[in-house]
């Protein structure tokens, strides 16, 4: 009986575990495509993003990554990844020290409740991230 | 397969030396993924293109996670008087186009 229990909780469970493993896998993969092996270090992007979204598929998102945008010191890419959407990508924003900040707006799709994760890639190699937890009102019709 | 939209820019006519400028970029697309059951199939821009005086000043990739309509907000601080071009390519290959000039006194 106990045998018979476990089995079925296992059977539950085993979908939404198989789910998740492969959701972690498509991130993983889309970051290592991104920004490949870098270390990457939490902190120096300011990323705005409402805590509730009524419309999943408009969620305005800014991002400002510190840097002075000179040639020798300046962001050479921005990451954008929504990590339970169907796929994780969102966008990758490539800068140049044209741009007077290192800063971005765009408008990004979100399937439901989710962390969205932001990397910076700095022109000596270095990766910052950045994370927000949004709530979605109405879900961004993406499958 | 039908044209891309004309894309609509808002950006300053003018500028001072050393000002910085907000420029607002704005292209009307569906972005179907074609992950939708019985959605049309995919129609998406992979590509913007933002040069200026004919250097890269920004690129962007598109993926799912783009909404449609994409609309995308940047800053540049402004030298001279400038021409700044704007191509998005969708997958196909097609391509929309626009270009403005800010003048510096």
């Amino acid at each position: 009986m106990m045998t018979r229990r476990r089995s079925l909780l296992a059977l539950a469970l085993l979908p939404a575990a198989a789910a998740a493993t492969t959701a972690d896998d498509a991130l993983a993969a889309a970051m290592r495509e991104a920004v490949g092996d870098a270390a990457i270090t939490d902190g120096g992007i300011t990323l705005r993003a409402p805590t509730t979204a009524e419309n999943g598929g408009q969620v305005p998102v800014t991002i400002l990554a510190e840097s002075p945008m000179t040639a020798a010191d300046h962001v050479t890419a921005i990451h954008v990844f929504a990590t339970a959407n169907p796929t994780p990508g969102v966008a990758s924003f490539r800068l140049t020290p044209l741009l007077a900040r290192a800063e971005v707006q765009t408008r990004i799709r979100l399937a439901e409740a989710q962390r969205i994760i932001v990397l910076a890639q700095m022109n000596d190699g270095r990766v910052r991230r950045a994370t927000a937890e949004i709530r979605v009102t109405t879900g961004g019709c993406l499958t | 397969m039908s044209t891309l939209s004309a894309p609509r820019i808002r950006i300053p006519r003018s500028a001072r030396a050393g000002e910085v400028i907000e420029i607002r970029s704005l292209i009307e697309h569906p972005m179907e993924t074609g992950l939708r059951h019985d959605g049309p199939r995919r129609d998406m821009l992979t590509r913007l293109l933002v040069r200026m005086n004919g250097e890269t000043v920004l690129a962007a990739e598109f993926r799912n996670g783009t909404s449609a309509n994409p609309y995308h907000v940047f800053f540049v601080r402004m030298d001279r008087t400038s021409t700044f071009d704007f191509t998005w390519t969708d997958e196909a290959g097609r391509t929309a186009r626009a270009e403005a000039r800010v003048t510096v006194a």
